[in-house]
């Protein structure tokens, strides 16, 4: 037992788990920026803005974010030499939180369009009858109801992201979690199952409150119709 | 609203002609960066053969999440507080847990302690995986499924004499399976873009095979164009096929037939807000 806490504590297994948070908040942000643009974009009066969202939304929602990481470490900065910081590892994590907030920007504007649809029709009337502009009437009227309404599959999108930010690892970013494992796993074959149950438990602490958090907040948040 | 349909148009067009000059200007669109992307020794070697592993492991692991699923959702859904109890553990855990964890450890496992066992550690390993997390998510789908069923089918099912159980696996349960099973094809989804994972173990599936290809010809970009696409039309054809099933079913049960927006994510219980 003791022999493991060593391990643990040489393979810094807390370092990795604090990665894939820090993988998890920018492709967060970088996930909510874009998707509420291309929500936005999905429910403008312009057709072709329109067809422009969900067009993006129907690509990147059916790619595996594998596919996604691997092109831009492959395609995108070996091929096209595309670097996004002239350090090596931040670059690799640069690339990884792009590729997070890429695909899931794709979730993030699904979410949002479900919270628009439980705004009445009646509200983006009214906004547009007292003379707002489309942006406006979604800047003021629409999307701060929407968002209310959005949050428990916000929230879903979330933990989907934080599960995913392991895949940052076909993005070369090694020092994350699931990169961390495999390097574990190959040093000590002898402590497979504890290794392996240390980063599910892991998991499972930083989820479960992200679940609890979200549900709480979306029953708070629920405009009273 | 016209001259605003044009401008987005061709802000639209813009981006992409831009995108388009730039690849141009770096030698990307040339006839010898595409032509070993798409001729017929890539899809004879390398495409082709990835997609039918692809498919393959998608193949079983569809199968056996569909079965691990209906056990657990059915064991939430148990009289005994034991079995739901058991049950819900299990199901919240492999639902917390990345895919990609459990595919590095089974490979491993497999690997090593298994070895006598099983021939290709890479591919269980990926089957096994996407069954363990699909399966959770299908339960869910079967719990939820049997939860929006009008509360007349098992009273009704109850005052004929059924048991409890009875009434779960005769009535409740072959309604909830066809109102769920638009969303269990939309799950497939996920499992084929999972499936994607297996790469960083080294099963030669289309990403992998894909990239093997790419090695060789030095153009990732066009390649993994490629595979894209591939995956993107397949699964749009699984997306339409689960569409078309929500349409003919809904006759055919008292539940919901519904397609989640957003499969991945959709399935965790979401909480409607009040009277929406």
């Amino acid at each position: 037992m003791s022999e493991f806490l060593d391990i643990l504590k040489h393979y810094d297994v807390l370092g990795a788990f604090w990665v894939n948070i820090q993988l998890t908040f920018w492709g967060a942000l970088l996930a909510l920026v874009i998707g509420t643009v291309l929500a936005v974009m999905r429910i403008s009066p312009l057709s072709s803005l329109r067809w422009a969202g969900a067009t993006y939304v129907n690509i990147v929602r059916n790619t595996p974010l594998t596919v996604i990481m691997t092109f831009l470490v492959l395609a995108v900065w070996t091929q096209l030499k595309i670097s996004l910081a002239h350090d090596f590892a931040l670059n690799f994590f640069l690339f990884a939180v792009v590729g997070l907030g890429v695909y899931h920007a794709a979730f993030v504007c699904e979410a949002i369009r479900s919270g628009v649809n439980t705004v009445p029709a009646g509200q983006a009337e009214a906004a547009r009858a007292i003379g707002l502009p489309f942006l406006a009437a979604a800047r003021i009227v629409v999307l701060p109801q929407a968002f209310r309404g959005a949050v428990a599959p916000l929230g879903n999108t979330l933990i989907a992201l934080l599960k995913n930010s392991t895949v940052a690892v076909a993005a070369s970013v090694a020092t994350e979690s699931s990169g961390a494992m495999k390097t574990m796993i190959e040093f000590r074959p002898d402590y497979l199952w504890p290794i392996f149950l240390t980063f599910a438990v892991g998991f499972v602490v930083l989820v479960i409150p992200i679940g609890l958090a979200t549900t709480g907040l979306s029953r708070r948040l629920a405009v009273t119709r | 609203m016209v001259g605003g349909n044009i401008v987005g148009g061709i802000v639209v067009a813009g981006i992409a002609v831009w995108v388009l000059v730039v690849l141009a200007g770096k030698g990307q669109l040339s006839p010898a960066m595409w032509g070993p992307a798409v001729d017929a020794r890539a899809w004879q070697f390398y495409y082709l053969p990835g997609l039918e592993n692809t498919l393959r492991a998608a193949a079983f692991a569809t199968v056996g999440a569909v079965v691990l699923g209906i056990l657990l959702g059915m064991g939430r859904l148990a009289h005994a507080r034991a079995v739901r109890w058991v049950c819900s553990v299990v199901v919240e855990f492999l639902r917390a847990v990345p895919v990609l964890l459990m595919m590095l450890f089974l490979n491993a496992f497999f690997g090593t302690a298994m070895k006598d066992v099983v021939a290709d550690s890479a591919f269980t390993a990926v089957v096994v995986a996407l069954v363990l997390y699909n399966g959770s998510v299908i339960a869910e789908l079967v719990r939820s499924g049997v939860g929006n069923l009008p509360r007349g089918q098992a009273e009704a099912g109850l005052s004929v004499g059924l048991t409890p159980g009875q009434t779960l696996r005769s009535v409740q349960l072959p309604q909830a399976l066809i109102a769920m099973l638009p969303a269990v094809v939309s799950q497939l989804v996920v499992v084929l873009k999972d499936s994607a994972l297996g790469q960083i173990i080294s099963y030669a599936e289309l990403l992998r095979s894909a990239q093997i290809l790419a090695s060789g010809g030095g153009n990732p970009l066009q390649v993994l164009f490629v595979a894209a696409v591939l995956f993107i039309l397949l699964n749009n054809l699984l997306s339409w096929v689960a569409h078309r099933l929500a349409r003919r079913l809904s006759g055919r049960t008292a539940g919901r037939t519904q397609v989640p927006v957003t499969p991945d994510v959709a399935a965790r219980r979401t909480v409607r807000p009040a009277a929406a």
